[in-house]
């Protein structure tokens, strides 16, 4: 390279380009600085108005997310005994008690359960599709591709009224598993697309030096395709992972009780009169932190992801 | 780095597995092949041939026991009919339009403004592609906080950068402000998706294009009309085409911040097919509502590719 190129942009051409992206980025961010500082607001704190900017913190929302409290008599109030934990002092000072746990944990608990399963189901089931795609004959190759991809173009709603109606007949309602399965149906199109490029980036000498030393067909797939494809394959778990992770209209429509994942769930964290924004703001904070450090830390396989998931087709 | 080839000489099983080839190609192919085919057949096509069938009938799901009617094309007439489902068509379509326009104008912006290839631009380009990781129903259940008429922080900013007193108007309220409102959240969330392909595709010039149209003396005017936009232009194409579908089918992000209000104004297609299917129990007649939907999309779409391989082969 020489120093000096003529396609390289000037040094003020890259300061103006850097300014407007940090301005961008800079709003771009701030509903996401808000969701988390609001989680650490008290409650008269996160509804005043100018909104504040600095504030003592407060760890009331995170108690409201994880408790249901009630009040009691004042007389009652008055002769309880003191509190005997941090949080039970913090739902005390707002003049009430702590009567359970809330039920964000369990929900939590599901969207992980049902995440990772219908991505590990996704993953398995798409590197051997796509590997056969990859490297066999299939009959009709293009059209299952395509109508793989179709797949994608259906309205969830449209796929929910008989899916709903078939899981009522199966015992899939309201089930860990329906919800895998059906998360897992949705993903493998993208899963398929996705791993069949990092496949055919593979060189088949190897596999069939493989073969040639006496491996069988599917030892060379295990112990040689892969080892080489795991990168590929770790990106395109995480697409299937946020996929599932973030879905809400068939978990709102299909799951209500024993399976409900944590997106329909948050939104409807009441307090008095309306919704308990610092206790809404927590249980967000907790549910999206994961994903944006996992983006900050994966960026380059997932920024790669992305675009390669685009520009294969 | 181990080298496979090495590794597979080391670990050549015994004479035996060499007679034994194991499964022939063939089979190996349809026995990967057949899970996911009959995972996709058992839920989706399975399922969207039961909504054609339930499209005929007047089946209502919230009382199976009653009997089941064969009503022919009346739920198709009744909605193509149906002046409150133009209506929802002509929201869904405001919608798709302002989004994709906004999230083509400034996404491209941006990739172009990062391909200046400033220090920290690796950074930066994560950090804006933050929002459309996250759980769009999530978020935009919290962008109605944001949007709270009086103490919102949206009508706080507005009121700093306009004078605007922020109690004046109501982002998601009545004043007309709610589609706008949606158009913004989304933006928001999936002009990054717009900006990264976008980026692939201005990656993907080779310099020595540029360097030859600077020794021809064209401007850098010109150099941007006639190399920079025709050749990134299958790529925003596809973008849009990917944007086009998913902000049809749009659902979560709107349901939970305007629930289709006030009135019908923010009502997408999606939303109201929901409340036909779910709330209303019109099974049938929400069947054809789905059908119909995915009809547009799919013919929509068919003729987009089209379209897109027409500039692809130029």
């Amino acid at each position: 390279m020489s120093a000096y190129s003529i396609t390289e942009p000037s040094s003020r051409s890259k300061l103006v380009a850097g300014v407007l992206v940090v301005l961008y980025a800079f709003i771009t961010l701030l509903p996401l600085v808000w969701i988390i500082s609001t989680g650490f607001k008290s409650g008269p704190d996160s509804i005043s108005y100018p909104p504040k900017v600095l504030f003592e913190p407060s760890l009331e929302g995170y108690v409201n997310l994880f408790t249901t409290r009630t009040r009691v008599g004042a007389e009652e109030f008055e002769n309880l005994p003191p509190p005997e934990t941090w949080y039970d002092a913090i739902v005390r000072n707002s003049g009430m008690v702590i009567a359970g746990p809330s039920r964000f944990g369990e929900r939590f608990l599901n969207s992980v359960i049902i995440g990772f399963g219908s991505t590990f189901l996704s993953i398995f089931l798409g590197t051997l599709a796509a590997y056969a795609f990859s490297r066999f004959k299939v009959p009709l190759k293009d059209d299952l591709l395509f109508f793989i991809l179709s797949t994608r173009m259906m309205p969830p709603i449209a796929v929910a009224i008989p899916i709903f109606l078939m899981y009522r007949e199966l015992g899939l309602s309201d089930t860990h598993l329906g919800m895998i399965l059906l998360y897992t149906a949705v993903n493998i199109s993208l899963a398929v697309w996705l791993l069949k490029g990092f496949i055919d980036e593979i060189p088949r000498e190897y596999e069939e030096a493989a073969l040639i030393d006496g491996y069988t067909r599917f030892q060379a797939f295990r112990k040689v395709v892969l080892p080489q494809a795991a990168t590929g394959i770790a990106s395109t778990a995480i697409f299937c992972l946020i996929f599932a992770w973030n879905e809400y209209a068939f978990a709102v429509l299909l799951t209500s009780g024993t399976a409900q994942t944590a997106p329909p769930f948050i939104p409807t964290i009441i307090g008095v009169g309306g919704q308990d924004w610092p206790a809404v703001a927590a249980g967000a904070t907790i549910f999206l932190l994961p994903v944006m450090i996992f983006t900050i830390l994966l960026r380059k396989h997932l920024l790669r992801g992305i675009t390669f998931g685009a520009v294969r087709k | 780095m181990t080298n496979p080839i090495a590794a597979a000489a080391r670990a050549t099983p015994d004479p035996i597995a060499r007679r034994v080839r194991g499964l022939s190609d063939r089979a190996i192919a349809w026995l990967f092949v057949a899970p996911t085919i009959f995972l996709l057949l058992a839920i989706n096509i399975f399922p969207l041939i039961w909504t054609i069938r339930l499209s005929f009938t007047n089946y209502r799901a919230n009382r199976p026991n009653e009997e089941v009617e064969w009503v022919g094309l009346r739920n198709y007439i009744r909605i193509l009919t149906d002046d409150g489902i133009w209506a929802n068509m002509q929201t869904t379509a405001h919608f798709l339009f302002w989004t994709l326009f906004f999230q083509v104008v400034i996404g491209f912006a941006l990739a172009w403004l990062i391909n200046r290839k400033f220090k920290g631009n690796d950074l930066l380009t994560t950090l804006i592609v933050l929002p459309m990781m996250l759980s769009p129903a999530v978020v935009g259940n919290f962008w109605t906080f944001l949007y709270q008429p009086q103490i919102g922080l949206v009508n706080y900013v507005v009121e700093l950068v306009t004078g605007t007193p922020a109690s004046s108007f109501s982002m998601l309220g009545p004043g007309g402000y709610a589609p706008w409102s949606i158009i913004i959240v989304d933006t928001w969330m999936w002009t990054p998706f717009v900006m990264l392909i976008c980026l692939a595709g201005l990656r993907s010039i080779p310099d020595y294009i540029y360097e030859a149209a600077e020794i021809d003396r064209a401007s850098k005017w010109r150099q941007f009309w006639t190399i920079t936009i025709p050749m990134v232009l299958p790529f925003l194409m596809l973008a849009v085409l990917f944007r086009g579908i998913e902000n049809f089918k749009m659902f979560d992000m709107v349901v939970l911040l305007t629930g289709g209000g006030p009135g019908n104004e923010t009502l997408l297609a999606s939303i109201d097919l929901k409340r036909e299917a779910f709330e209303k129990w019109r099974t049938g007649y929400s069947s054809a509502y789905a059908i119909i939907l995915f009809v547009t999309v799919f013919g929509l779409a068919s003729i987009y590719v089209k379209a897109l391989n027409k500039v692809k082969e130029r």
